[in-house]
């Protein structure tokens, strides 16, 4: 399946914008990107392993968290997609 | 059912619209003049606006916040499509940085007020508007009050704080929410706050920590991409007051203008959502600052602890022959523009070519305003290097007090 990488984490990717990986559930695909991509870690979990609160994980076009969360079962053509909170703009206005 | 949409008589509208419509439809009707009605051609001869339309935007009342990237095209499009009266919140000041996409600012406006100059820009587009300039910082004191004189709140600042500061607002003044942001070339695209659509909130309960997200010095924006955005966040103001076609309730447009690709992901309201969910914990607003972490923990370790040296002090040392390994952590684009020509290993690449580096040797990091650089003399001194300093300031601050002929970004 793919795994569409956001612009900001990018950086820990190697630039990459997409990665393919072989995976049965959401969790597994997340994984398999972190375990080809160890800096993207940090940035999708927090400590003690649970997804951050401003990574949301889309399966095609749902939010997995009203699906199964990390349990939710993919297939090869799915496309997952990692989408954090932006903000492109300056802290002064 | 989305085709069916496009069809809505007023008395179709969902429960959002009508809510706010019946506000904007209660005030006393507006009426066009013949000056207007030749200048509004283009829309009275669709059936989608029309008279009873164009009347409506005239009566509506549309809160801009901030009048830079995304709140340019949007000022300007509101104003020239005919909504009654704009309401601009800034207190910034135009400056060259801008230029390249806060459209509503012109070259000769560098130094101004960015109200002043967004002011006389709509007006120049349509003098029928009523512009109600705000110049203040939006806060948790003066929201709630500023929202109630409004329909529709437009959000086009782009951080985090104020989008916060915004969402909540607006879902405990009952005022939908238009939505944009944009990160270097992706744009997001939503509506928020709605009676029975999702908030920011139910999207993204907390916000990232400082540390965890580029800033935008750093990010940079393709200066089309405000444009691309706010004119969106325009249309579905304008979608909003018509009462017509699809709003983006419930969904999150995401723009990737480098591919040019637009996908859509489906948004519901988070049942646990703390500020419009049956259960909600947030009845007033907060310090969005605070919520933010904007004073957080991040800053103290990277300035207070780490060895710092001045540009004057490099300047002299390098000057009286001393041998100093100038390391610069920026990218290598940044290099391009300006370099102390030092050593370039972006911040990014630093822990896997340390190897590159002597550890024996005195080493002063820098990037273009200093905060990079404290990360890499952080991790630098984890990684066993005594003797390395962080640039203060950076090269800007090289560029300011030793160098003026360098050219500043």
């Amino acid at each position: 399946m793919r795994i569409m990488i956001p612009t900001p984490l990018r950086q820990y990717a190697d630039k990459k914008d997409a990665v393919e990986v072989k995976a049965g559930t959401v969790g597994e695909a997340l994984s398999g990107l972190t375990a080809r991509h160890p800096e993207l870690r940090k940035h999708l979990y927090t400590d003690d392993g649970r997804l951050r609160a401003f990574v949301n994980v889309y399966l095609n076009d749902e939010d997995i968290r009203y699906l199964g969360k990390e349990q939710t079962p993919v297939n090869e053509g799915d496309t997952l997609s990692i989408v954090p909170s932006i903000a492109g703009g300056s802290l002064i206005s | 059912m989305r085709q069916a949409a496009a069809n809505y008589q007023i008395t179709d509208l969902p429960d959002y619209q009508m809510c706010f419509m019946a506000t904007i439809t209660q005030r006393a009707p507006a009426t066009l003049s013949n000056d207007e009605i030749l200048r509004y051609s283009r829309h009275l001869i669709m059936p989608e606006v029309g008279m009873d339309g164009q009347t409506r935007l005239k009566a509506a009342k549309v809160l801009c916040i901030g009048a830079g990237g995304l709140g340019s095209p949007l000022a300007l499009y509101l104003a020239a499509a005919g909504v009654g009266t704009l309401g601009v919140v800034d207190f910034d000041v135009v400056d060259f940085t801008n230029l390249q996409r806060q459209i509503i600012h012109s070259t000769a406006d560098v130094g101004r007020k960015k109200l002043d100059s967004a002011a006389e820009k709509i007006k120049a587009i349509n003098p029928y508007v009523q512009v109600r300039p705000f110049e203040t910082r939006l806060t948790s004191a003066n929201a709630l009050e500023l929202f109630r004189q409004f329909d529709i709140v437009v959000d086009g600042t782009d951080n985090f704080p104020t989008r916060y500061l915004v969402n909540d607002a607006c879902v405990l003044t009952g005022k939908p929410n238009v939505y944009g942001s944009i990160f270097r070339f992706e744009g997001q695209v939503s509506v928020f706050a709605t009676e029975e659509g999702p908030c920011y909130r139910c999207l993204y309960p907390e916000p990232p920590p400082p540390g965890l997200v580029p800033s935008c010095a750093e990010g940079g924006v393709l200066g089309i991409l405000p444009g691309l955005v706010g004119v969106m966040q325009a249309t579905e103001a304008i979608k909003l007051i018509l009462g017509k076609g699809e709003p983006l309730i419930g969904r999150l447009l995401l723009v990737d203008a480098l591919g040019m690709k637009f996908r859509e992901l489906k948004l519901r309201k988070n049942p646990d959502c703390p500020v419009c969910g049956p259960h909600r914990t947030i009845t007033q607003l907060i310090d969005y600052n605070e919520f933010c972490g904007i004073r957080g923990e991040e800053k103290p370790v990277a300035e207070s602890n780490l060895p710092e040296i001045t540009v004057e002090e490099l300047n002299r040392r390098q000057d009286a022959g001393e041998d100093i390994f100038v390391l610069d952590v920026r990218e290598p684009h940044e290099y391009q523009i300006c370099n102390l020509r030092g050593y370039l290993i972006p911040l990014g690449d630093l822990a896997k070519r340390v190897h590159e580096l002597d550890s024996s040797r005195e080493i002063v990091a820098h990037c273009k305003m200093g905060g990079r650089s404290a990360k890499a003399v952080d991790f630098l001194r984890q990684a066993g290097f005594a003797k390395v300093k962080n640039l203060k300031g950076g090269i800007l601050a090289w560029a300011d007090r030793v160098d003026p002929t360098m050219p500043k970004y």
